[in-house]
């Protein structure tokens, strides 16, 4: 909401001296919060005059434009008292009108510096304005005339074009509707600014009696629509131009000027706050009548749009059908024209929900429907058509109807009760019951009572209908800057959760292992699903879909975080970096196809709905996601380098689970987006947590990385769960070790893990470690065939092994092996 | 050793002759002396230590001599070697200390090459800053409360006095998930965690929430569609907006140093009643001289977040008696909180993962 300055003092006396910035202040710490400050014309420096024309002389130039080569009075303006020439390309003005002119030396908005110049063979010594040049209006098709009582050549043109004043900017909130209306922002002033006294209510007038001749009207549904005031006038002139004051303080207010009738329309609703509607009487058939629409019925609104209504929408019909859609936008067949005489004005009070869902479902945003959803005085129908009447008649020479139709009444206003130290106790202030009162009545309540106050809000308030509503009101007034600073002593805590910290943990291990966490925006399309090589019928492709993403490539909530990973490490390349390792951790969507439901808000859901409603979302584990690029440890002086592998990628992982104590059990899939034949899917027991391994090639070309490029995605809710909490102490042995090693050779596709288990059960309870180390594969061994060396540990717990114990211990060992895996001792 | 030798004229006997022992010692001595390194010393411990060493063979010849003149042989001859195999003990300890010096310097290396093998991890800042924010709240007693970010609608809207037709609802723009019949949402807030809390917990309640959250804002220097906030909550009995103030003013010093207070501006929220938007003393200029200040372009306050007294009908929707107890709520962003307090003007590079950006933060800010 803009309002001029010059405006809101039209309403209110603010004591000498008071600044913008002293009323802004204090209306921002009572709620009416400042956006902005606007002086349209702080842009404008130097010599900015009126003058008026003498001489206009069109030369028709070559290109086939015509100039107007003038000579304008500007009296000493151009300390020569000379008249001033210059060349001017509108035509809209004639010898003798006033008009604007800026000097060499001033410059314009857009720090555009006027100096005389040689144009069209003349020299032209300034320039005649145009608002749009004035950076105070968009009209640019003619320059401005200004009319002949505004002042005398060589006079100083700012304060005539109003470029001295002051726009007020507001941000209103949504309980704060009174502030979209002059009225409103005046009241303000009036209770907030210190002196400010006086306050003229614009609303306050006295209004004709209804009467059974005005306009026929009938309310066929008093909740949406409880009052509907209807006046009329005839022999309105549609050609009456828009007056001055008008036409700026709408124009100040960011609105266009239309017509004189439009514009009165806004004015007044600028003015009071009331949204008013005006028909071509001509066009009006019958009663108008007011009722909610059926289904399906059609209007062409306003703005040319066909809409198709809801049994909700409200809708104003006359004979012919349905002319409006009440409160929101008027309709196209009864609209004021350039041929309109006779008017049939509407100030009808709406239901506010009823509008804001009117508004919503047909998208419909106007200054209209914004105050009428937001909530009006319902008490000022009568004013403010009476004023939109007063305006017609005064400017557009019409004549008033004497008929005067108000059918309905305004809607009572509550009584809130409320206890006289609530504000005392909400905001740790001492606010005694009497300030209180004092603050209440000030903006308008009426107070009876003491203790317990009760508390009837005025009817420009409605958003008043708690205690919580006038607490805040009292609290306001007193002041948000005197509210003490007092910690409040919780009951002690317990620290984060074993979650909590581990989620930390996990994050600390991952970036020790040299991975640089990074963020990335959840948002994923097929397209991503297709570059990971993800099946057509794999379950991650069953993503939970967004309604209005920010855009059609991505509208999928992901399913996995290595998606928006596999992006960054292709940005990363691009960058030019050769060697890193990124991670993420986040939660991943996983529909699960259920629903949650729109529960009560009068009292809180049973324990039942509250886990229907849980068990409506989606599942959102909290993945871990890596990604190794190139070298895990560059070459340098110290000798060769190493190119991070797949074993890099799993041991990452296992890192993770170390840390919980989890020892992670590996097996060979094919699983996209990794190489078919390097990809070890990990699990705790038997719950699979994730996949890691080398990337499969087509996944690396496709994202941009190297060949040979690893990566790991494993859900750590599993690992949190299933994490050993309190690991108990070990106890070693101090008895001399044996030592064993033996090497098995067996099929290429025999897992060494199977080796080691059926080695590690064979060995017994002797064994103390066990560890593989090498693989060897040739022709010695055979075609496809390996061989796996492995060393053994034996030790007891409360001897010194006899001779042999170990060996036999290794030859048991060995025998499982060979019968569980086919292994032969080399 | 042979035996005594009766026939053996003592006269002719070396030992007995203390220049002829002197000599012995002292050509020992300086070999040992000579001796350059350890090698050296043991030809030399050889020469004149070994068993065919004069001081030796002499030694073997006392027995020769008559037992008056033994004793002084055998002293004179065992002076002598004592003499020089404490002379090569000596001298052994200074030639090892000095080969070991030697293998030592010899192994010296440059200690300016780069030592880098193993490649630098480093976290993401904005995980840290939530963890620091956490902390703080940790600190001050308070336990830190979680949610999805996939939340059911009446969680994010209808509990918090946001209801279908409230005006505000359209303030915010929603991430709406298909079907809409099943009211799922991409949470605006994590106000929601408020309400799960509440439903979860007995008061008193002490918590904070922090988290990831969406709003369909175009991605650009200053938005981003999603951002990470936390938000205070407590409902206990008898709390007030001095509660509110009490516990910004701490949160605020925690972050930005002592003595950096906060203020109160009326706002609107329709999860709180009175609500009011927070501003911070500028931590740069610390509002003295502020035209001149970056950070609060001349205000001397810095807009932090909302808060306010947690509106009744919120504790009713969420199963609290508002006769019994109030509460207090308050949010602010993460992403801000790291922006201002790291001079960071843009906030995509936070989203955008280039590595080099979050290497610059190391694992704790
Ligand atoms: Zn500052």
């Amino acid at each position: 909401m803009k309002a001029p300055v010059s405006w809101i003092k039209e309403y209110v006396d603010v004591p000498e001296g008071t600044t913008t910035d002293d009323i802004t202040r204090r209306l921002t710490m009572t709620g009416l919060k400042l956006e902005a400050v606007h002086s349209p014309g702080a842009a404008i420096t130097g010599p900015l005059v009126i003058g008026r024309v003498l001489t206009k002389e069109p030369e028709p130039q070559k290109n086939g434009k015509v100039i107007n080569w003038c000579t304008v009075d500007v009296a000493d303006a151009n300390d020569t008292g000379e008249p001033q020439g210059i060349v001017c390309g509108a035509h809209n003005f004639e010898v003798g009108d006033l008009v604007v002119v800026v000097l060499p030396g001033a410059v314009l908005p857009g720090d555009f510096a006027i100096s005389a110049r040689k144009t069209y063979g003349h020299l032209s010594a300034g320039m005649i304005c145009s608002a749009r040049e004035l950076g105070i209006g968009d009209d640019h098709d003619g320059i401005i005339v200004l009319p002949a009582d505004a002042g005398v050549p060589g006079q100083d043109a700012r304060e005539v074009l109003g470029l001295d004043e002051e726009i007020i900017e507001f941000e209103v909130n949504p309980d704060r509707a009174y502030g979209l209306s002059l009225r409103g922002i005046a009241r303000d002033v009036a209770v907030s600014v210190e002196g400010a006294s006086n306050f003229r209510d614009p609303a306050l007038r006295q209004t004709p009696a209804a009467n059974d001749a005005g306009y026929p009207v009938v309310l066929a549904d008093t909740a949406g629509c409880p009052v509907f005031v209807a006046r009329k006038v005839t022999g309105f002139d549609p050609a009456a131009p828009t007056p001055a004051f008008i036409a700026d303080r709408i124009a100040a207010a960011g609105m266009r000027s239309i017509s004189l009738a439009v514009d009165v329309t806004n004015y007044v609703m600028l003015e009071t706050g009331r949204p008013i509607h005006g028909y071509d009487a001509d066009k009006l058939t019958g009663p108008i009548v007011v009722r909610r629409a059926v289904a399906g019925e059609k209007l062409t609104t306003l703005d040319g749009v066909v809409r198709e209504l809801s049994a909700e929408d409200l809708v104003v019909t006359d004979d012919s059908g349905i002319i409006g859609l009440g409160g929101v936008m008027g309709g196209e067949t009864t609209e004021m024209s350039e041929t309109t005489t006779s008017i049939v004005v509407e100030s009808a009070h709406w239901d506010a929900v009823s509008m804001f869902r009117t508004g919503k479902r047909h998208k419909i945003s106007s200054e209209a429907g914004k105050r009428n959803e937001r909530g009006v005085d319902p008490t000022i129908c009568e004013a403010a058509a009476d004023r939109v009447v007063e305006l017609l008649v005064a400017h557009g020479g019409a004549t008033a109807d004497p008929g005067v139709t108000v059918v309905g009444t305004p809607p009572a206003q509550p009584t809130i009760t409320v206890a006289g130290d609530k504000a005392a106790r909400v905001s740790g202030m001492e606010i005694s019951e009497q300030t209180a009162v004092e603050a209440l009545r000030a903006v308008g309540c009426e107070v009876t009572g003491t203790g317990t106050l009760s508390v009837v809000p005025p009817p420009w308030r409605p958003d008043l209908t708690d205690p919580q509503d006038t607490t805040e009101e009292v609290i306001r007034l007193v002041g948000y800057d005197k509210v003490p600073s007092v910690l409040p002593v919780p009951p002690a805590g317990r620290g984060l959760t074993r979650a909590q910290q581990l989620r930390r943990r996990f994050s600390r291990v991952v970036a020790a292992e040299g991975f640089t966490e990074v963020v990335t925006f959840p948002f994923v399309g097929d397209a991503d699903f297709d570059q990971m090589r993800v099946p057509a019928d794999d379950v991650r492709r069953k993503a939970l879909r967004l309604e209005n993403p920010l855009s059609s490539e991505a509208p999928l909530m992901t399913t996995t975080v290595l998606a928006g990973l596999l992006r960054t490490a292709g940005r990363n390349v691009g960058h030019g970096l050769s060697s890193f390792g990124i991670y993420e951790t986040a939660t991943v969507t996983v529909p699960r196809g259920g629903a949650t439901r729109i529960l009560s808000v009068d009292h809180g859901p049973s324990a039942d709905e509250f886990a229907a409603l849980q068990a409506g979302l989606p599942a959102q584990p909290f993945h871990l996601a890596l990604v190794g690029v190139g070298a895990a440890e560059e070459a340098g002086w110290w000798g060769e380098g190493r190119t991070a592998d797949w074993a890099d990628a799993v041991d990452a992982v296992r890192v993770v689970a170390d840390s919980v104590g989890i020892d992670l059990a590996a097996r060979g899939v094919d699983h996209a987006p990794w190489h078919p034949g390097r990809c070890a899917e990990l699990s705790v027991d038997d719950t699979v947590i994730g996949h890691a391994g080398e990337l499969h090639p087509k996944v690396c070309e496709a994202y941009g990385l190297p060949r040979g490029s690893v990566a790991a995605e494993v859900d750590l809710d599993v690992l949190i769960e299933r994490g050993v909490h309190l690991r108990p102490a070990p106890t070693f042995s101090t008895h001399p070790v044996a030592k064993e090693d033996v090497a098995l050779v067996v099929d290429a596709a025999v897992p060494a893990a199977e080796v080691e288990a059926a080695l590690r059960e064979g060995a017994g309870p002797l064994l103390e470690s066990i560890r593989l180390f090498d693989v060897f594969t040739g022709e010695q061994i055979g075609q496809g065939r390996k061989s796996l060396a492995f060393a053994l540990r034996f030790r007891a717990a409360d001897r010194t092994l006899k001779e042999g114990e170990a060996s036999a211990a290794r030859e048991a060992a060995v025998s499982l092996a060979a019968e569980r895996t086919g292994a032969v001792q080399r | 050793m042979s035996g005594p030798n009766s026939d053996y004229d003592p006269v002719e006997v070396t030992p007995l002759r203390a220049d002829e022992v002197e000599a012995m010692r002292d050509a020992a001595l300086d070999a040992i002396a000579g001796a350059h390194d350890l090698g050296a010393l043991k030809q030399v411990r050889l020469d004149h230590a070994g068993d065919r060493s004069p001081l030796a063979l002499a030694n073997r010849e006392i027995g020769a001599l008559p037992p008056q003149a033994r004793k002084e042989a055998g002293a004179r001859v065992g002076q002598a070697r004592g003499a020089v195999n404490k002379a090569i003990a000596e001298r052994t300890a200074v030639l090892e200390a000095e080969q070991a010096e030697r293998m030592l310097a010899e192994e010296t290396v440059d200690v300016t090459l780069p030592t880098g093998r193993r490649r630098r991890g480093s976290r993401h800042p904005l995980t840290m800053q939530s963890e620091l924010i956490a902390d703080i709240f940790v600190g001050m007693g308070w336990e830190i409360a979680e949610g999805p970010m996939v939340e059911a609608e009446w969680l994010n809207f209808d509990a918090l006095n946001l209801g279908p037709d409230h005006p505000a609802r359209t303030m915010q723009d929603t991430f709406w998930t298909v079907p809409a019949e099943n009211h799922v949402v991409l949470r605006t807030h994590t106000s929601p965690v408020q309400a799960r809390t509440m439903l979860t917990r007995k008061p008193p309640i002490y918590v904070a929430c922090p988290g990831r959250v969406f709003r369909t804002d175009e991605y650009d220097a200053t938005h981003s569609p999603m951002f990470h906030q936390v938000e205070g909550l407590v409902v206990d009995e008898g709390i007030t907006m001095a509660h509110l103030k009490g516990s910004l003013d701490h949160l605020a010093s925690a972050l930005y140093g002592d003595g950096i207070t906060t203020r109160f501006r009326p706002s609107y929220f329709p999860f709180t009643e009175p609500s009011a938007e927070v501003d911070l003393r500028c931590f740069v200029c610390r509002g003295v001289d502020s035209d001149a200040c970056r950070t609060c372009r001349g205000e001397g306050w810095i807009e932090w977040g909302g808060c306010g007294v947690v509106n009744p009908r919120v504790l009713i929707a969420c199963g609290i008696d508002p006769e019994v107890y109030s509460g207090f709520a308050f949010g602010f962003g993460i992403d801000r909180t790291f922006m201002f307090r790291h001079g960071l003007e843009d906030l995509r590079p936070l989203f955008e993962g280039d590595v080099r950006f979050s290497s610059a933060f190391g694992t704790e800010i």
